[in-house]
This record gives structure tokens, C-alpha cells and sequence, in this order.
């Protein structure tokens, strides 16, 4: 606990913190859009885009100070997002090729670019390849205002465009038809989240950014009903994830946060990936199993009332062997499970020849409408 | 001229005309020269093999794609300024159904355009919205997720949608493909339902067999206009013989013989 109130009462450390959440929120937020667009390689692409900007800033600059970094980025991620619907637009090549050109073209340039600084005495290049992977502690006061500004613009446009956004996500086409500019909002998006990505560069660098737009909205995804919900709990799942990377980073381990908060989100995907109470795998597994077992028992209540119908006694009673026969699996449990639904119950025929099953009132109805459902004849 | 025709209403007596119209991807062209007048009033049936520039004609009219060529006038004027007068049905699987909302948000949507920028649905949208899925018996799946919902009731969604906007005229593609018997039936009615009230509807229909029995206008297409009118002038052994070329020999038998059959004539 002592160490917890050290934690938030450590300048730095707060800082780090608060970046990661707002990092978190803002491609949550943004997120949700871009996985329902069916376009989350797209943050990839941009996010390695970024890298020529960020060395072309510093190149013209001449320092590390992060505004022309910033401006770089979002200017070669723009350049990169325009060169992809080009090429999609004009060539015969599919989306997912077009943003892997773009992708590996604009990140092979970054590093001619950051090997060619290296080669250079300048001072100011220490740790400038720290943009790859993000360096977190490096984080001021000012980054996080910054941060704080990207992350309040994404929330306005994304409330403000909100029928906007929802229908150009859902159904372009129409949206279309109905009169918006779906460039327009497309547009918007994508630099939003450019904006989103260049603010991720010092959390978790280019390379990992764009598991931050991808794994909140995934996760959220599985829980959720509503657009409003998805985005609410995919922004709660990134914030928690940035506040847990740093948590775990600033154990004085030295470990890196970039990386420990986009671990932190793919582990929330894991949990919802299995857990979450209607799309999760343990939900769907465990209603496989009961289709399984009324599949089974349904074969059951069908041989019994076949029996039945062939005898013209509803209230046949059969020998637990010609169930068998007819089942071909050891029919006891079953047999148990439904007596104890009341759909079949015992009865002693013949003293030697034990225990006999028969139809309830209510088992004959329902097997009759199986019987019927699957087309059996009359 | 182009000014001209702007300014003015031009052919407004048909629901739709088309004129010279040509699109064209990559130096391909997928619709050629194509002239097409709908009057208003009718159920009509754009039908042709596949490949043939169905959907491509109606996103075209739709001004979701720019053609290399030609004019569109639906009542006299451009798509732009009778917007509010024309209700579209997309293909089905064209979205992601696994889009996280209800049955009764998606209809609402229908409804964004008359709202216009940045103003919310409120009571009034969503009752409305209401209606529609009533319209269509979808009522009790309102609240339902979409992606709950089967091919049949998913098409339903999408013609509530197209209802709520009380257009004048529809257009849509393939609104029968991959639905139940059930389902079919229930949006033929509701189409024929619309056409007595005056509307004019545009469908893009894959099914050949049932031509006949639905529509009272046909436009035969394969890249060019190979036919149009009422669909008992264009119905034809020798027309569909020239839209579906190969093709038609399997299709042959199976379809004409139905033509002598009085019965299978509901029109008009």
C-alpha cells in the first residue's frame, strides 16, 4: 500500500502513468471504429509509416524535442494513409497488399534514415531509436498535456460526429446514398488516428502501437451490446492497461512499459477472449455441450416413441436392451436424466426380465414433436 | 446543355431515366452506353447474368460510383436533389453483421439522412423505426442483436430500413438472395404493397424463375441494355437467350415452358 501512495506521489512515475492512460482512452476510443471497419491493419501500417517522419523531424530539427518528432510522424503516417487509398483506388492491388507495401516500404526507410543519424556525431541523437519500442520514462509534463489534448480532440469529433461515424462504420454504402461525405468522416478517422499514433510513438513506439489500437476494442468487443458500450469499455480496458503497464514497469525492475502495457492488453483480450458471458469460448463450449446432451437425450425419447407408435401402445414399456439396440450406446444415464425431467418412468413388467421404460404423458407429446420437427412420417 | 438540364427538370415523367450512361473500371468497362426510362409506378426487375453490371448500375444511379459517362434524372432532376425522395437496400452481406447494435438501431438509421448533420434520433425516430419493423413483422426482434439474427430477418432489418424513409422510390439489390420461402413471400407482398401506393421500385432480382410472377417492368442487362419493358414484351426465349448467352441453354427448358403456363401470370 506504501508503496502504492509512493507510486502516485512519485512526479515522474505519475506522469508515466497518467500518458499511458490517456494513450489507453484515446486509441480505445478510436479503435472500436477502425476494428469494426474491418480496418485494424491499417493502425499497423500508419504506426510504421510514422518512423521516417520521426527521423526526417529530427534531421530538420536538429534536436530530439518532440514536437517536429510529432509533426514528422503524423505528416509521413498522412502520406502513407494517402499513398494506401491510392493505391487501392487505382491499382489492381487488394487492401491487404497495398498496406503491406506501404507498410514495410515507409518502415525500411525509417531505419535507413535512423542508421544514417547513427553514422552521424550528434549528440542529440541518444536514444532515438527508442522510438520503436517507446521509451516511457523519457515522458514530461508537457508530452502529457499534449496527450491530454489528442485524447479531449478524439472524444469531441468522436461525440460530436457520433450518427456520423456509427453509419459510415456500419453500412458506407448507405451512408452514402443518404447524402454524408463519406470521404469526408473517413478522412477524419484516419487522421484521428494518426493523431493517436504519434502520441503512442514515446509509450510503445512504432512498432507495438498498433496492438493498442486493435486488442481494447477486440477485448471490449466481447463484452457489449451497444457502439456507446464498445467504446466506453474499450477505453476503460486501454486505460487499465497503460495504468497496469506502468504499475509493473515502475517496480524498479527496469522493465520496459511500452511493451509490459501492450502485454497488460493482450492478456485483457485473453480473459475476454474465454470468459465473456455470450461471445466468450467457455460460454459457446459449454452450450455445445448441452446441445450435445439434448441431442442425446432426444435420440432417447425418439426410440421410446417409435417403440411405442410400432406396438400402438403409448404407454409401451421397454426392455432397457431394445433401447440399446436402437440407441446403440449405454443408455442408463440418459435414461436417468430424463426420468428425473419426468419425461420417461420405470415400471416392473416381468419379474425376469427387470426394469422397463415408459413414455410419460408429457415425454410422448415431446418426442412427438421431434419426431415431427424432423420430418418423421406419421 | 449540361447547365441547362440542371437548372431544369428534364424527362420528369419518368421515375428514372438514364442516359449514355458509361462506367468503366480500369479501361473495362462494366456498364456501356446504357439509356434505361423506368415510369413510375412499377415493380421492375434489373436481371442479368452475373458479372453483368447490376449492382454497379444501381450504386451508379445512387452516385456511389462516378461513371465515365452520362446522365442520371430520377423524377426529372439529379440523385443530389431528390435524395430525400429515394430509399436504397444494399446487398446483405455488403456489412459486417457482427456490428454491435439492435435491430431497431439499425433501422433508425434509415432516418439519418432526413435528420441531417450532427442532430440525434430521438422518441419520434425510434417510434417511427418502430413501425417499420412492424411493417415487415420484425417487431419482437427489436431489441435483438443483429448478429443474432438469420439471413431471412437480417433482410428484413434492411427493408424496414429502406421503409422508414418513406421514399418514393427504391432501389434494391437482390433483396430475395438467400432467404427463406417465408421471407420471400413477405417482402414480394410488401413490394407489391408499395407499387399500389404509388411507389416505384427497382430491383436488382438474380432469380429468373420468379421474373414473371413478381415484376411488371424488366430490364434485361449484360454490360449494355439488352431489353426493357413490361416484362411480358421482354421476356423472351430470344432476349434471355442474348443476355445469358451459354448460359441460357441449361436455364432454357426449365424457364420457357413456364411461360405457357397462364397461371404463372399475376401482372398488373
Amino acid at each position: 500500500m506504501t508503496e502504492f501512495i509512493a507510486f502516485f506521489s512519485d512526479f515522474s512515475l505519475r506522469n508515466v502513468a497518467l500518458g499511458a492512460a490517456l494513450l489507453g482512452i484515446t486509441s480505445g476510443v478510436l479503435g472500436s471504429f477502425t476494428l469494426l471497419r474491418q480496418q485494424s491493419l491499417l493502425g499497423d501500417a500508419l504506426s510504421h509509416a510514422a518512423l521516417p517522419g520521426v527521423a526526417l523531424g529530427f534531421i530538420i530539427s536538429g534536436s530530439r524535442s518532440l514536437l517536429p518528432i510529432m509533426i514528422g510522424a503524423l505528416i509521413s503516417a498522412a502520406a502513407a494513409a494517402v499513398l494506401m487509398t491510392l493505391i487501392i483506388n487505382r491499382s489492381r492491388l487488394k487492401t491487404d497488399a497495398a498496406l503491406g507495401i506501404v507498410l514495410s516500404t515507409f518502415f525500411a526507410f525509417g531505419l535507413v534514415l535512423l542508421t544514417y543519424i547513427g553514422h552521424q556525431n550528434n549528440a542529440g541523437q541518444a536514444g532515438l531509436n527508442t522510438f520503436l519500442f517507446g521509451q516511457a520514462a523519457s515522458i514530461l509534463p508537457s508530452d502529457v498535456w499534449l496527450m491530454f489534448a489528442v485524447t479531449l480532440i478524439s472524444i469531441l469529433l468522436v461525440s460530436v460526429f457520433w450518427k456520423e461515424f456509427k453509419i459510415v462504420t456500419f453500412d458506407r454504402g448507405f451512408a452514402a446514398s443518404l447524402g454524408f461525405n463519406v470521404l469526408w468522416l473517413e478522412f477524419t478517422m484516419t487522421i484521428m488516428i494518426a493523431l493517436a499514433i504519434v502520441i503512442g510513438l514515446q509509450m510503445v513506439g512504432v512498432v507495438l502501437m498498433a496492438a493498442m489500437l486493435i486488442a481494447p476494442a477486440a477485448a471490449a468487443r466481447q463484452w457489449v451490446k451497444t457502439l456507446e458500450h464498445m467504446i466506453l469499455v474499450s477505453a476503460l480496458f486501454g486505460a487499465l492497461s497503460g495504468l497496469i503497464g506502468a504499475l509493473i514497469s515502475a517496480t524498479g525492475k527496469g522493465l520496459a512499459t511500452g511493451p509490459l502495457i501492450v502485454i497488460a492488453a493482450s492478456i485483457i483480450v485473453l480473459i475476454s477472449l474465454l470468459f465473456a458471458p455470450e461471445r466468450g469460448l467457455l460460454k459457446e463450449a459449454l452450450n455445445r455441450r448441452k446441445n450435445n446432451k439434448q441431442l442425446r437425450q432426444d435420440h432417447i425419447l425418439l426410440a421410446l416413441y417409435n417403440l411405442a407408435k410400432e406396438h400402438n401402445d403409448p404407454e409401451y414399456k421397454s426392455e432397457i436392451g431394445m433401447i440399446k439396440s436402437f440407441y446403440h450406446h449405454d443408455p442408463s444415464k440418459l435414461l436417468k436424466d430424463l426420468e428425473s425431467q419426468g419425461l420417461v418412468y420405470t415400471v416392473e413388467h416381468m419379474k425376469e426380465e427387470g426394469k422397463h421404460w415408459v413414455l410419460s404423458n408429457k415425454g410422448y407429446q415431446d418426442a412427438k414433436q421431434i419426431w415431427q420437427d424432423i420430418g418423421g412420417s406419421q | 446543355m449540361a447547365d441547362k438540364l440542371n437548372k431544369q427538370t428534364h424527362e420528369p415523367d419518368l421515375a428514372l431515366h438514364v442516359e449514355d450512361l458509361t462506367v468503366s473500371y480500369a479501361s473495362k468497362p462494366v456498364l456501356w452506353d446504357i439509356d434505361l426510362n423506368i415510369p413510375p409506378g412499377v415493380l421492375a426487375a434489373i436481371v442479368g447474368p452475373n458479372g453483368a453490371g447490376k449492382s454497379t448500375l444501381i450504386k451508379t444511379v445512387l452516385g456511389l460510383i462516378k461513371p465515365t459517362a452520362g446522365h442520371v434524372y430520377i423524377h426529372g432532376k439529379s440523385y443530389k436533389q431528390q435524395m430525400s425522395q429515394v430509399a436504397y437496400v444494399p446487398q446483405r452481406n455488403s456489412v459486417d453483421w457482427d456490428f454491435p447494435t439492435t435491430s431497431l438501431d439499425i433501422v433508425t438509421m434509415g432516418l439519418y439522412g432526413k435528420l441531417g448533420w450532427l442532430k440525434r434520433p430521438g422518441k419520434k425516430e425510434k417510434k417511427q423505426a418502430m413501425h417499420a419493423l412492424e411493417q415487415v413483422a420484425m417487431e419482437s426482434f427489436a431489441h435483438r442483436q443483429i448478429s443474432q439474427l438469420s439471413g431471412g430477418q437480417q433482410q428484413r432489418v434492411f427493408l424496414a430500413r429502406a421503409l422508414v424513409q418513406e421514399a418514393n422510390i427504391y432501389f434494391m439489390d437482390e433483396p430475395m438472395a438467400g432467404v427463406d420461402a417465408t421471407t420471400e413471400r413477405a417482402i414480394i407482398n410488401i413490394l407489391k404493397e408499395l407499387r399500389s401506393q404509388g411507389k416505384t421500385l427497382i430491383i436488382v432480382h438474380h432469380d429468373l424463375q420468379t421474373v414473371q410472377n413478381y415484376f411488371d417492368w424488366m430490364v434485361l442487362l449484360n454490360v449494355r441494355i439488352l431489353a426493357q419493358g413490361p416484362v411480358k414484351d421482354v421476356y423472351t426465349a430470344e432476349n434471355l437467350a442474348a443476355a445469358y448467352g451459354n448460359q441460357f441453354a441449361l436455364l432454357n427448358n426449365m424457364q420457357i415452358s413456364k411461360e405457357t403456363n397462364g397461371s404463372n401470370h399475376e401482372n398488373l
